[in-house]
């Protein structure tokens, strides 16, 4: 058996060579990976972990390895962010109104993980309902960023809203993890812990059985240690499944096989509508070192623009909070776990989701509840989404030239959570991953450098609808090229 | 748009969620805030553009009209907080 340390700095890639070879077993790998998470226990990463099913799944990973019927990512132990429904495991959306909601079924994605030999080591602490970009509004505590420096006064937030997922995966506590990506969900928080994170195209991975927030937008990826572990992870999430009827039908590819397609002539393009008034000098420069390396990879730089970039953001919280407010409508007291009586049925229902509701989910259901009331819905809603017509439209032109795009992921790297102080100033976060959550387009962060602090940043990588092959080339050269040590300062069982 | 707490007020009991008297004020600021940021969309000019309801959802998918799943009442009420048998129970509606 090897050390303990050396196991849990192998990725899926690194663990998948290990097993097959039979250098160590699935239950060593998870009992590693047990012992981690005890040590990462003060960031708060899971809400629940589940160490039992851990082991069970190990072995059974064992048994497929011994029988030569393993798939990629059998054996590979992994955290479920709490939005995924696993049965038999609580499900809480970080929320206190779903109680202990036990869900009697599994979530596609989860499912497919689970048949793919996935160990489950627990689910991922979020944002509630995935509303947030720092991972403060969950239910059960905020998530320390496991690049938070010692003796700092305030611990950083690992963004949002799979802060979770994003500072496990960091922290080496998991090899892997999924998130879900409304509007940056997924690749912020990747980039704010210096790990992969990858939103794939809107229909891509099916959403049956994630607790919705905003059904138009919603899209599960993995967040990995690697390029090549996303590529590898998503090819197991993906898929068309009829119970979700957005579900893309488009064919299946294998993921971790284009990857070998390299750059060479690819067309990069660099919106220079992302160049915004008081952008921070090193996200600027995190940016240029970005296009140096696509150059010497051997792409093409193209100038280009996408005119309602400054829109979206704007356009995504009427869309976003419309749709929440009419899918939390169903937490009424009646179906799921928490309830808080009253003198009458309406009073009943506004005094159970009064209670179980907390602060920022409050807020985005009265916004969205506001925005499509009678005679606000034109002016308003039916507004926002004429826009992002107009902001898909600025995208199909650009990538008439282009074969991907490359941004900065975030304004800024990890802050603490009192640098943030009103909720405006928090929605400016996802200022550079919301346009192509607007298109439906698939998104790549790839850590890429550090802040004047130490501290990790990411450029993101835009592609074509169903074009993640390009993306995720064009992620690996960056990853080559910046050669972004992410192993992380709280390594669990490492200690300096 | 600067909303007053009576439109606060408002929009929670269309919401059906209970808001303390003494959060109406502060809430009032903060959704306010958000419905003027929000404003700069007005902006745009929209006319003859056709809305974007959703991406890649231009056809609704048909499915076979047969029976695939069913008998799952246990399960569905399951984690009411008032089950009886296969039943959700709720407070007496009519008086």
């Amino acid at each position: 058996m090897s050390a303990l340390s050396d196991l849990l700095r192998l990725n899926i890639a690194g663990a998948r060579k290990g097993l097959k070879h039979k250098e160590f077993t699935a239950r060593e790998l998870t009992e590693a990976y047990l012992v981690a998470a005890d040590d990462a226990r003060p960031l708060n990463g899971f809400i629940t972990e589940t160490p039992e099913r851990a082991l069970a799944d190990a072995d059974a990973a064992d048994a497929r390895l011994q029988a030569g019927t393993a798939a990629a990512m059998t054996g590979m132990p992994i955290a479920q962010k709490d939005l995924f429904c696993t049965e038999g495991v609580r499900t809480t959306a970080a929320s206190k109104i779903l109680g202990d909601f036990d869900p009697p079924y599994e979530s596609t994605v989860s499912g497919k993980l689970k048949a793919d030999g996935a160990v489950l080591l627990g689910k991922a602490n979020l944002d509630e309902f995935a509303m947030g970009s720092a991972n403060i509004t969950s239910a059960f505590g905020p998530v320390t960023n496991p690049w938070t420096p010692e003796g700092a006064a305030e611990p950083l937030t690992p963004g949002g809203s799979s802060g979770g997922s994003a500072a496990l995966v960091a922290a080496g506590a998991a090899i892997a993890a999924t998130g879900t990506d409304t509007g940056g969900s997924i690749r912020q928080p990747a980039a704010l812990c210096g790990v992969v994170g990858m939103k794939p195209t809107y229909g891509r991975c099916s959403r049956w059985g994630v607790v919705a927030f905003a059904s138009s937008l919603d899209q599960p990826g993995p967040i990995t240690r690697s390029v090549q572990d996303a590529a590898i992870m998503l090819g197991s999430m993906a898929g068309h499944d009829p119970k979700d009827s957005t579900s893309a039908t488009a064919e299946a590819v294998d993921f971790e096989a284009a990857l070998a397609g390299g750059v060479k002539g690819m067309r990069v393009g660099v919106p220079r509508e992302y160049r915004t008034d008081g952008m921070p000098t090193e996200i600027n420069a995190l940016w240029q070192q970005g296009v140096e390396m696509a150059k010497a990879a051997g792409a093409e730089i193209v100038d280009v623009s996408l005119p309602m970039t400054k829109m979206a953001l704007p356009a995504y919280y009427i869309v976003a909070l419309a749709e929440a407010s009419s899918n939390l409508a169903r937490y009424d007291g009646v179906r799921y776990c928490v309830r808080e009586d009253g003198g009458d049925l309406a009073e009943f229902y506004a005094n159970t989701r009064g209670t179980g509701f907390g602060e920022e989910v409050r807020r985005r259901i009265l916004i969205g509840t506001y925005v499509l009331s009678s005679g606000y819905y034109e002016s308003y809603y039916k507004q926002a989404q004429k826009v992002r017509t107009l902001i898909a439209n600025d995208f199909n032109a650009a990538f008439h030239d282009v074969d991907v795009l490359l941004t900065p992921t975030t304004p800024s790297a990890a802050f603490a959570a009192a640098d943030v102080d009103d909720p405006v100033a928090m929605y400016m976060n996802d200022i550079f991953t919301v346009p192509a959550s607007m298109a439906g387009l698939p998104g790549l962060s790839v850590p890429a450098g550090f802040s004047s602090a130490g501290l990790p940043l990411g450029l993101q990588i835009i592609g074509k609808p169903f074009d993640e092959a390009s993306v995720l080339q064009m992620g690996q050269a960056i990853e080559d090229a910046a050669g972004f040590d992410s192993t992380p300062r709280l390594l669990a069982g490492a200690k300096p | 748009m600067s909303l007053d707490r009576d439109t606060v007020a408002n929009i929670a009991r269309l919401a059906r969620v209970n808001i303390a008297d003494g959060e109406l004020d502060s809430l009032a600021g903060e959704l306010s805030q958000i419905l003027n940021w929000v404003e700069q969309l007005n902006s745009v000019d929209t006319s003859g553009v056709v809305p974007l309801v959703g991406v890649g959802t231009a056809m609704a998918p048909l499915r076979q009209d047969l029976v695939n799943d069913g008998g799952q009442a246990e399960a569905v009420v399951s984690n009411a907080p008032d089950a009886v048998g296969p039943y959700f129970g709720v407070p007496k509606v009519i008086e």
